[in-house]
């Protein structure tokens, strides 16, 4: 378990971390999710005690990291892969490691075998790939058996097997019933992984919520249509007792109701469609409009959107519309694989 | 607490495991000793055409450790490099989440540095000394002579603190380029240069390197006026490596990782 309680840390009069409180629960994948900048990386390193915090306090299973004696034992941490002296050998650098915190040698052979990289031990890790860099520092992470594990940003630059392998390693951690606590700046990799959700920006907390709660509320999926006989069709949408929005472009939106539904009403009362497509607000595009406000660095100018039907009006509640500097959203059709899609699936997923 | 030993030994397997340790102090054992040999040889053949004043103040015991002027330059880079490569690396970020009592942390790394430094130090000085005594023929001096003893396990003594000297600067400045960069000309020239400047000198023989190599001197030069004696030189340069290490400790205490 790990307690924030308003968190803060200044460097100068900017404010990297700004009155964090939230509580990091045992047993589940926690996403820590913000853009780039928003602070996480410096509230993880508050939380081991390599910073001092401005504010405020963190603490593990009650404890200050600093009054932990051996706290390789309740937590270990994987911050960037470069927390390594290249010209030591896989094997020393754990030993080493390992001999500060009394955790027995064996350890060491054990947790290599697990990451993987037994074969290379006695090579310096100068040579390793960032991958193979990625999986020692997760083999410093788990030599003390820890209760908790924290990861930050375990994914970033890894190829697909590794991010495959880390995403597998999270869910059978979690599994076991540790605490992972895992950052992110990619919701699309939350959504895989995570079962509850912490998302900053700025500094601030924005959202603490679990994973289905988030997905339920921000993954509105709704239909969209064209015609050449606007004023008709939405008369008879809205005969039939369905909510109509118009949108800039002229297309119609409706919720609640499946396409086939929309076309079948349409087919009744021989109304010509140029278009029917069932649309759905991605998580991603939740998270961005959650996070708009407080991206560090915008990227000025409208971007343009990529592939897919444009839903230009799907803003999502119950996040205030029209951000300044926010690039139009690119929706998503139906057909493409959801966020989240696989999180709900009950097949895949943590083995829950 | 994270228990002393176990991090000593921790500490231990770090300086152990890493190529630059071997290279450093190899390297400083082998010009200090070769060097030294190399000039007492020298002495010794041209003893004939040497001044009478200059035999008369002829200090064998300081001429064999004539090479720690360069081997001390091995010392500084090993002192710096134990400290500052664990940031330069990022190292450092692992070895406080282990052990995130920052005291423990430090004083088991500039134990192991030092106590290494020690036995490396002691060897060379009593090597380097029968390597240059045995060159020098007939002008040797013997471990058994007056101040040559206290010379000896003195020169020892000065290399242990240069390296902590080096690893208290060097955990105030972080960096290997800021360490070294400070550090190398500092005790190479700077230091050297300034003792022997009228005036400036007098400052100058407080400097950490002038006055801990006092102790190496059996006879005493005749135109040096230091108000301190072997002993009280190795107590100053000990002051400068106190008050280094406590700044080191500052800084590692109160700067984040």
């Amino acid at each position: 378990m790990i307690e924030l309680q308003g968190l803060t840390k200044r460097y100068g009069d900017k404010t990297a971390v700004d009155h964090l409180t939230f509580t990091v629960r045992p047993g589940v994948v926690t996403g820590f999710l913000g853009p780039n900048g928003a602070g996480k990386s410096t509230t993880m390193r508050m939380m081991l005690g390599l910073d001092s915090p401005s504010g405020g306090d963190v603490r593990i299973d009650g404890r200050h990291y600093a009054q932990l004696s051996e706290p390789l034992k309740h937590i270990g941490a994987l911050l960037d892969a470069k927390s390594i002296h290249g010209g030591r050998t896989a094997y020393n650098h754990l030993l080493c490691i390992a001999q500060s915190n009394r955790i027995p040698r064996h350890r060491v052979d054990e947790v290599l075998e697990t990451v993987g990289l037994t074969a290379v031990a006695r090579k310096r890790s100068k040579g390793f790939s960032l991958g193979m860099g990625q999986r020692l520092g997760i083999a410093a992470a788990l030599l003390g058996d820890p209760e908790i594990l924290m990861f930050d940003e375990p994914v970033n630059g890894l190829d697909p097997e590794g991010i495959h392998w880390i995403r597998n390693l999270m869910k059978g951690l979690a599994a076991q019933g540790r605490t992972v606590f895992v950052s992110s700046h990619l919701m699309s990799e939350m959504a895989l992984t995570a079962e509850h959700l912490i998302v900053i920006g700025r500094g601030r907390l924005l959202a603490d919520t679990s994973m289905a709660d988030f997905i339920e509320r921000n993954s509105r999926s709704y239909v969209r249509l064209r015609t050449p006989q606007p004023e008709r069709l939405k008369d008879v949408l809205s005969a039939a007792g369905h909510t109509v929005v118009t949108t800039g472009d002229g297309a119609f939106e409706v919720t609640g109701v499946e396409a086939a539904q929309l076309g079948e009403l349409a087919a009744q009362h021989q109304l010509v469609l140029h278009e029917l497509s069932p649309m759905r607000a991605s998580l991603e595009e939740a998270f961005m409009q959650l996070t708009a406000e407080s991206v560090e660095y915008h990227a000025h100018g409208t971007v343009a959107p990529v592939g897919g039907p444009v839903a230009a009006g799907a803003h999502l509640a119950p996040v205030p519309q029209g951000q300044p500097g926010q690039p139009g959203q690119p929706g998503q059709p139906e057909q493409q694989p959801q966020w989240g899609a696989q999180w709900r699936n009950p097949g895949s997923g943590k083995g829950r | 607490m994270a228990a002393p030993a176990a991090v000593l030994q921790s500490e231990w397997t770090k300086i152990r495991s890493v190529r630059s340790t071997v290279w450093t102090l190899a390297l400083a054992f082998l010009v200090t000793a070769a060097l030294g040999a190399v000039i007492s040889l020298v002495f010794d053949n041209n003893w004939d055409s040497m001044s009478d004043s200059d035999k008369a103040t002829f200090d064998p015991t300081a001429v064999s450790f004539f090479g720690m002027t360069l081997g001390q330059l091995a010392l500084i880079v090993f002192g710096v490099l134990v400290i500052s490569s664990e940031y330069s690396t990022g190292m450092i970020r692992t070895s406080l989440t282990a052990v995130p009592q920052r005291a423990t942390f430090y004083t088991s790394k500039v134990a192991v540095a030092g106590g290494l430094a020690l036995v490396v130090g002691m060897l060379t000085s009593f090597i380097t000394f029968f390597l240059g005594q045995a060159l020098l023929g007939s002008h040797k001096a013997r471990i058994g002579d007056p101040g040559v003893l206290r010379a000896v396990v003195g020169a020892g003594l000065y290399m242990t603190l240069l390296v902590l000297l080096c690893v208290g600067a060097a955990a105030m400045l972080r960096s290997p380029m800021l360490g070294l960069g400070i550090l190398m000309p500092f005790f190479f020239l700077v230091s050297p240069i300034l003792s022997a400047v009228p005036k400036v000198k007098t400052v100058a023989h407080y400097f950490p390197d002038q006055a801990g190599q006092k102790i190496m001197q059996v006879v005493p030069s005749t135109d040096d006026h230091v108000s301190y004696g072997p002993w009280g030189g190795i107590g100053i340069m000990a002051v400068w490596v106190v008050v280094a290490l406590i700044g080191g400790y500052i800084v590692l205490r109160q700067r984040d990782a």
